[in-house]
């Protein structure tokens, strides 16, 4: 019974091999193997989008997969797509309309918000009310978010002309 | 919480899973897209000794249009039966329900087959294979069979599955010209399970229906039919369909709602469909 | 104390060059936040470190019979099972009562249950292991029975002859009771024209804060000093209990507080598994971490707002108010929370009902019982929510029993903006207050008239939609009269140290807290503008005791009026200091110079005289060049707090519209308001996303939260699938709007404005939903949450 297993994976372009107990949760595995702390564990059901992360471009709950399905993927987090510039746009427009305050929610809401933003189309607010349905925030209570997020997604429609 | 240590297995192929089961039993559970079955395990609701891992097994996902059904692979993902054209023309009552299953990241990893196998009572897609009259494939010990969606849910989380069986592909009827289509679905929250489903479909027959399934989900412990109902509608009474539910269902009290709650709500719910069924589909 | 012109000149001491006051400047620290680079005690990981998991009670009430922990104490990374008669050697128990809250009583709670659980989740034995995930399987293996004890589980029976008293060497089940009788209440009623009764239902519902209660306590024997990482509101509050149950002197311990993942008044109290980590980390001689799970957040986060309210209104034709009387019946957790005890929420209640309203008649009791369910205390807006819910849903039946429109009788009401000061039939006392310019200014922002034309139009169409109002008043800037006076070494003072480095920048140390509403950007606003710099040249140090000036934390509102006017204080100081450094270098007088935008000037021009880095460097590291028996004071501290009243009371009006699926029960909300004044408002944006995000939150007890409990003391929906949360998709658009009436007790003049949303939101939804069912004949709903299962029994269709 393996109840551990090597696992290869690149996570934030970076190659990493780790042996990690097989029901060692992504999320726990990034936090603490890889002290990748940026993605954040709320509730360990799925429920609240605070350790959402990309694993082969698509934006899973953390909490929800384990390190071992995720042998020869590859994981971005908050890191990786923070320091690679990808979401400047959506981090400056946050800041300035203060749409975070403890900031627990952030990545996995920044993570989801560029997920409906590369589409390429600019939602209705509605439409980015229903994307980020899935990802709790107690703070803000959306509003601001839902600002910072078609604000951004209006900029990007316009530098596309 | 964290789960009880278990071991975990990749499985190569469905053979190669349905040998693991038969090795472990019930001490081991199938890993699909892992959104319910994980969750239960966080919680230690549940501690399989093995985890057999069943999402690299080629040919256990896709959709397709052959003779005259749409066939889905049971590990194929939400998210691409969302994106799906086929699912958009063929099985639109599919289509109608996806938005409702949770959230974007959980239509990225679940899938058709988990969720049908885990069978939970408020969920969309039991309800959606009832509605349409689908059927399962099942690989087990004893080689393959099927099983009619009338036939495959048998209670609270149980279904037709065996411990040493695994689904592999989920089969509905393609859409005719005379198809109709319904669905309506409430819940507190975007993304939630059910208060209360209803899927539905039938066929045109001149200006009324017939065919008519209606499959309530989150009114009981499973989806069920409501044939009192059904048989009314398709007399044409839609409020005698209505005060039918009176009998066809009998909703426990869950943490949501009460039963006389729901089924007052299925009541609105019938109406609210009966309309979609009687318009003609684009 | 009134707002005093440092030197004579045309600007108040608010209108510096270049002031930040009234700005919305971003937070500066919100970069790390969205890079995912900040740490959150969940994130802290210290050398030697161990986790804890508790084993916690299955049951409401029952007596430990047998605990044998000898197949944990082997198991795979475990350090130590440590049971609760064990915890006893190292820390000792606490009892949450408070001297200024009469007869207010309860017992000895433990950091791990001794010989008896309490509530179901309560700690009855701790593992420590290398990992959580060790820990978590070590518990599976302590062999323990328990012997099921008669829970009490209702409130309005727990007081009854039959009933088992939790704790029988405390008599009876009451903790506190509260009456009082102003004006004359009875010829009140008896005088008016009608009187409406109502019974007002709050669920019980709890913060379920984004990041999970978590602390890492780490004992070093070697210096004989705790540090304690944790996420609390009110770090010397902690140093000073930690050292108490330890049995160590304060300055033995130190209390860091670095990012907090939400609080809302949940991380303002003393927890014990927080305890108990704390006493493993000293018994075990290593640091020890405990992250509260979601599944224990549920069963021991503090609950709140657990109220069931009998209030009565009486009025007269004309509209005027007679009297207010309610009845509140409260049920708590079996202990009172430490240290500011579960007595104040009922206590504000009291206080705040009829609050608004110049009405001299109003009687109250207030009775808070104990239960043998989780422990219930403070949480965002404490009191007000239910005050409020109270007070406005009785004005609103009052308006529907006269025919008068709720906005009509409320302008009748409510004290006018000229009859201050005032002190209301409850005793609490108000500065000044603007309900009037508040309600004129909603009803604009609203277009009242439109939108009533709208709901009705709506009306004739089968639509059912409502307007609902709530006028509110809010307890901010608390001075000793909270909690000091009751013999809590709860800080209301607060204090500010600022420093000039050497190369030009500020630092201030402060003894507030951040938990994401702009704490550290206030006060960077306040002494970058009190000294003169630009922001981004303030650096901003909070929780940390070793390190901050002693204070009281961020709760009850305090941060910006209390915090911010002691920064305030501060950066003049220092401006003081360095101008009196600069004169003496430069040869002039200070008076004749200023600092403005990081460097000094001649007062009121812009001719540079010298920058402040070269003050700096002179005062550092050259003062053999400054002046004989000269000697720079390049860092000042000032504290601060009110004196001249007990609470800076805020007010402001919520509005709410909504629709209503008399098919379904599931109520839309269409759109929000609020107006609110805060007093001098220091950044209006932080200001108005604080006031969102309280609003979001009532809005989840109006409609969504609630502890579900079965008659065992059984919580039913302790998840987060099951326990609904506001999301998005559910929330409106909300529009905010501010008076500014200063408090004269502070320079500032800034009072609290945190909690004002959570106070109102629930009030004005109810007020909405009762307007939008009226024609339809239903009964009045008054019980939270206004679950869709609510609505069609009130209408009757079920």
């Amino acid at each position: 019974m393996n109840e551990f297993c090597d696992i290869t994976l690149t996570v934030n372009g970076e190659r990493v091999s780790e042996r990690v107990e097989a029901r060692k949760s992504l999320v726990d595995f990034l936090r603490e193997d890889l002290t990748l702390t940026g993605s954040h564990v709320g509730c360990e059901h799925g429920v609240c989008g605070a350790c959402t992360v990309r694993v082969n471009g698509e934006i899973v709950r953390g909490c929800l997969m384990l390190a071992v399905q995720c042998d020869g993927a590859s994981v971005e987090t908050i890191e990786g797509v923070s320091d690679s510039g990808e979401i400047t746009d959506l981090q400056n427009a946050f800041q300035t309309r203060n749409a975070l305050q403890c900031g627990f929610c952030t990545p996995g809401m920044l993570l989801t918000a560029q997920d409906l933003l590369s589409s390429g189309h600019a939602p209705s607010r509605d439409e980015i009310r229903e994307h980020i349905s899935g990802n709790y925030c107690r703070c803000t209570g959306y509003h601001a978010i839902v600002d910072a997020v078609e604000a951004v997604a209006q900029a990007r429609k316009g530098s596309r002309k | 919480m964290k789960p009880a240590p278990f071991g975990y297995a990749k499985a190569r192929s469905i053979e190669d899973a349905v040998a693991l089961l038969a090795q472990h039993g019930e001490q081991a559970k199938l890993l699909a897209g892992g959104q319910s079955l994980i969750a239960t395990l966080n919680m230690r609701l549940s501690a399989p000794r093995l985890l057999i891992d069943i999402n690299g097994i080629s040919g256990l996902s896709g959709i397709a249009l052959k003779n005259g059904h749409v066939e889905i692979g049971a590990i194929t993902r939400h998210v691409e039966i969302e994106r799906s054209d086929v699912i958009a023309r063929h099985a639109p009552l599919i289509a109608m329900a996806m938005p409702h299953i949770g959230h974007p990241a959980i239509r990225n990893r679940g899938t058709i087959g988990g969720s049908i196998a885990f069978a939970d009572p408020a969920a969309e897609l039991p309800g959606c294979l009832l509605a349409l009259g689908g059927s399962v494939e099942i690989a087990g010990p004893k080689g393959r069979r099927t099983v009619q969606a009338d036939d495959f849910f048998k209670g609270l989380y149980e279904t037709a599955l065996s411990p040493h069986e695994i689904l592999t592909l989920i089969r509905v009827p393609a859409a005719a010209s005379m198809s109709r289509y319904g669905f309506a679905e409430l819940a507190r929250r975007h993304g939630d399970y059910a208060v209360a489903g209803l899927a539905a479909s039938a066929h045109a027959d001149g200006s009324g229906l017939k065919d008519i399934r209606l499959a309530f989900f989150g009114v009981d412990l499973t989806p069920l039919r409501a044939k009192g109902a059904e048989a009314a509608l398709a007399a044409g009474d839609v409020e005698k369909a209505v005060a039918t539910l009176a009998s066809d269902l009998d909703p426990p009290d869950d943490v949501q709602e009460t039963g006389p709650v729901k089924k007052h709500l299925a009541g609105v719910l019938l109406r609210r469909v009966a309309a979609q069924l009687s318009r003609t589909r684009a | 104390m009134k707002i005093v012109a440092d030197v004579p000149s045309p600007l108040t001491a608010l209108d510096r060059p270049n002031s930040y006051i009234g700005r919305a400047v971003p937070r500066p620290n919100l970069a790390r936040l969205t890079q995912g680079r900040a740490q959150y005690v969940s994130d802290v990981v210290l050398p030697r470190m161990a986790h804890v998991a508790f084993l916690r009670s299955p049951y409401a009430h029952a007596r430990i019979v047998k605990l044998d922990k000898s197949k944990a104490e082997t198991a795979k990374g475990v350090v130590a099972v440590v049971t609760g008669a064990e915890m006893c050697k190292v820390i000792t128990p606490w009892v949450g009562v408070l001297s200024h809250l009469k007869g207010i009583k309860s017992a000895p709670q433990y950091a791990i249950a001794v010989d008896r659980a309490c509530w179901q989740g309560e700690a009855v034995c701790a593992v420590v292991a290398r990992t959580r995930a060790e820990a978590e399987d070590a518990c599976e293996l302590i062999d323990i029975e328990y012997e099921e004890l008669t829970p009490v589980t209702d409130p309005e029976t727990a007081l009854d002859p039959d009933t088992p008293v939790i704790h029988p060497e405390l008599g009876d089940n009451l903790t506190f009771e509260r009456t009082l009788d102003a004006g004359e209440v009875d010829k009140a009623f008896n005088e008016s024209d009608a009187v409406v009764e109502a019974t007002f239902i709050f669920g019980r519902h709890t913060g379920v804060t984004n990041e999970p209660r978590a602390i890492v306590a780490d004992w070093n024997p070697g210096e004989q000093r705790l540090t304690v990482y944790q996420g609390t509101q009110a770090p010397h509050m902690m140093m000073n209990l930690f050292a108490k149950h330890l049995g160590l002197e304060e300055h033995q311990v130190r209390v860091i507080t670095k990012d907090v993942g939400g609080s809302f008044g949940i991380k303002v109290h003393t927890y014990a598994d927080e305890m108990a980590t704390v006493a493993l980390s000293k018994l075990l001689k290593r640091p020890i971490k405990f992250v509260a799970d979601r599944i224990e957040s549920f069963v021991t986060d503090i609950h709140a707002r657990d109220h069931r309210v009998r209030g009565k209104i009486g009025v007269k034709k004309d509209g005027t108010i007679t009297a207010f009387e309610i009845d509140d019946l409260t049920g708590i957790g079996p202990y009172s929370v430490y240290p500011r005890t579960s007595g104040i929420e009922a206590n504000q209640v009291v206080n705040l009902t009829g609050g608004p309203y110049k009405c001299p008649n109003y009687r109250a009791r207030a009775r808070v019982v104990f239960q043998n369910k989780n422990v219930m205390c403070q949480y965002r807006a404490v009191g007000h929510p239910i005050a409020t819910g109270v007070t406005e849903g009785l004005v609103d039946l009052a308006a529907a029993k006269i025919g008068m429109d709720p906005a009509e009788l409320r302008r009748k009401n409510l004290y006018p903006d000229d009859a201050y000061p005032a002190t209301a039939a409850s005793g609490i006392k108000f500065e000044k207050l603007s309900h009037h310019a508040s309600l004129d200014k909603i009803l604009a922002m609203m277009d009242y008239k439109a939108l009533c034309a709208e709901r009705d139009a709506k009306r004739l169409g089968g639509v059912y939609r409502g307007i609902g109002f709530a006028s509110f008043i809010e307890v901010t800037n608390p001075s000793a009269a909270f909690y000091g006076v009751g013999g809590a070494r709860i800080s209301s003072q607060d204090g500010a140290t600022v420093r000039l480095d050497a190369t030009g920048a500020i630092f201030i140390h402060s003894g507030v807290t951040e938990q994401g509403q702009g704490a550290e950007a206030v006060l960077a606003q306040c002494v970058a503008s009190a000294f003169g710099v630009p922001i981004d040249r303030v650096r901003v140090v909070t929780g940390d005791t070793d390190n901050v000036p002693y204070g009281g934390g961020t709760w009850a509102s305090r941060a910006a009026g209390i915090g911010g006017e002691a920064a305030w204080q501060a950066g003049k100081a220092l401006r003081q200091n360095v101008l009196t450094a600069a004169a003496s270098i430069l040869q002039a007088q200070p008076d004749g110079l200023d600092i403005v935008n990081g460097v000094v000037v001649d007062k009121g021009t812009t001719r540079e005289r010298i920058s402040l880095d070269e003050v700096a460097r002179i005062c550092y590291f050259r003062p053999d060049t400054l002046p004989p028996g000269f000697q720079a004071e390049l860092m000042a501290t000032r504290h601060y707090v009110p004196r001249a009243w007990p609470f800076a009371f805020t007010n402001g009006i919520q509005a709410s519209y909504l629709e209503v699926d008399i098919d379904t029960g599931f109520v839309t909300l269409l759109k929000h308001w609020c107006v609110e004044d805060c007093g001098t408002v220091i950044n209006p944006q932080l200001v108005d996303e604080q006031i969102r995000g309280g609003i979001v939150q009532g809005l989840g007890g109006a409609l969504f939260e609630h502890c579900l409990y079965d008659e065992r003391g059984q919580m039913l929906n302790g998840n987060m699938a099951d326990y609904l949360v506001p999301m998005a998709v559910e929330m409106p658009d909300m529009e905010i709007g501010h008076v500014v009436t200063p408090t004269a007790d502070s320079e500032l003049g800034a009072k609290g404005a945190g909690e004002a949303g959570t106070a109102g939101a629930p009030a004005a939804v109810m007020n909405a939903i009762n307007d939008a069912l009226r024609p339809l004949g239903a009964k009045p709903m008054t019980e939270m949450p206004f679950t869709p299962g609510r609505v069609l029994r009130a209408l009757g269709r079920v």
